[in-house]
């Protein structure tokens, strides 16, 4: 398989699947109730989409399942981005990681939607579907808590400049990635960063917020190649305890 | 042994979250063939992480099997076709109201914000109402609030694809 190809869909599905876990680790613990019904059933689609992202892979390199690629991939192999692997903290950060992330992966997918991988541009329709209640969700917190009160705003712009770094580091390069460009498959990351500062600019500006500053050095990258956070081993070890135990158990 | 026949019986398979909503009102049903004395069924998933899925593909066999002692029977899931809310039909819609939860608006290729504002309340038919949360207690679903019943329900979320 096309290294690019199968790097570009194990960091869509990765990212979806550790991000998607952290809104599962909301669950209970949302500020209310409907708060944690939203990040648990952003949870289930996330990881939803990961699965298929997973199952696409399989088909394309069948002796390695889902499953496998899921729960017994090696730490090294794993391509999610760091911000994802963040744990939760408070919820200002939680959310500003949420509107960040989302509509990143929201015009990722719209990308999709134009690629010459005719399964990828397939799939891209019906999640990004799903995925347009994601950022609804993200940009009615950004817009009620940045207009909230004094707290609310300094809260929300505080995650901001936090995230903002953590955030560029979704668009770190990856192998194959200059091929997939010419393949049409993928216009690669630049221009996906380049439609995401565009977009999220706007509604930061909307809210009243102020854009952080940042510079080439600003992004935290590595997990595109394998250098990830002291975050990810303890979640993936969490995550696999069932398949630890008993290595036959199907998802 | 026909697909008629097939398609009577798959009006009792119903939804386990919503009374009386089968698979059919629904459109998760994308082709029957009866061929011989095999039967094959076709089903798509409604979101992409539906929990329900596969019960459902489940119980779909087993009313067929309990239907047809003598067939062979398939169900399988596919993904070559995406469901979206355009597939649930007027019966479906009717059920649903029937089951308090208000039914998705006909879209016409996209969701626009507009389809979650001032949702009919399915109790009180009254449009005095805000979306709560674009998310409810199944993948489905968003809640609102109708402040005439001063209670909340829930909408059948529109899905639309890309």
């Amino acid at each position: 398989m096309n290294i690019g190809l199968k790097n570009l869909l194990l960091k869509t599905a990765d990212d979806s699947f550790i991000v998607g876990h952290r809104n599962s680790e909301w669950t209970g613990f949302g500020p209310f109730m409907e708060e944690d019904i939203a990040f648990a059933s952003m949870a289930q689609d996330k990881i939803g989409h990961a699965w298929a992202l997973y199952k696409l892979v399989e088909q394309m390199e069948p002796d390695h399942s889902a499953e496998w690629l899921a729960f017994q991939r090696p730490l090294k192999e794993f391509k999610s981005c760091h911000l994802v692997e963040l744990p939760n903290a408070e919820y200002d950060f939680s959310l500003i990681r949420h509107f960040l992330f989302d509509e990143a992966e929201l015009l990722r997918y719209t990308l999709f939607l134009e690629s010459s991988f005719e399964p990828l541009t397939h799939l891209a329709r019906k999640i990004k579907g799903e995925l347009k209640y994601h950022t609804m969700h993200a940009e009615t917190f950004l817009f009620q808590l940045a207009n909230g009160n004094e707290v609310s705003k300094a809260r929300m712009q505080s995650a901001l400049n936090e995230c903002f770094p953590y955030a560029l580091g979704l668009f770190e390069s990856f192998e194959g990635e200059k091929e997939l460009i010419q393949e049409g498959i993928y216009p690669g990351e630049q221009v996906l960063k380049d439609k995401w500062l565009a977009a999220i600019a706007e509604m930061i500006a909307e809210a009243g917020l102020k854009m952080p500053e940042f510079h080439a050095a600003s992004s935290v990258e590595g997990g595109r190649n394998g250098y990830h956070s002291d975050f990810l081993l303890p979640l993936l070890t969490e995550m696999r305890e069932v398949i630890a135990i008993d290595p036959n158990a199907e998802w | 042994m026909t697909e008629q026949l097939v398609m009577e019986a798959l009006t009792e398979v119903y939804d386990p979250e919503i009374p009386n909503l089968s698979v059919l009102d629904l459109g998760m049903i994308t082709g029957v063939v009866v061929s011989g004395n095999q039967i094959n069924v076709d089903m798509i998933p409604t979101y992409a992480a539906c929990p329900a899925t596969s019960f459902l593909q489940k119980i779909i066999k087993e009313q067929l099997v309990e239907k047809f002692p003598n067939a062979e029977i398939t169900v399988q899931v596919i993904t070559s076709i995406h469901w979206d809310t355009n597939r649930i039909t007027e019966n479906g819609k009717l059920k649903l109201k029937e089951a308090r939860i208000a039914p998705p608006p006909v879209h016409k290729g996209e969701v626009t914000r507009e389809m979650l504002l001032g949702v009919t309340c399915p109790q009180c038919s009254g449009v005095n109402t805000f979306l709560q949360i674009p998310f409810g207690y199944t993948l489905c679903r968003a809640i609102h609030f109708c402040k005439d019943c001063n209670a909340s329900f829930e909408q059948f979320k529109p899905v639309a694809l890309s």
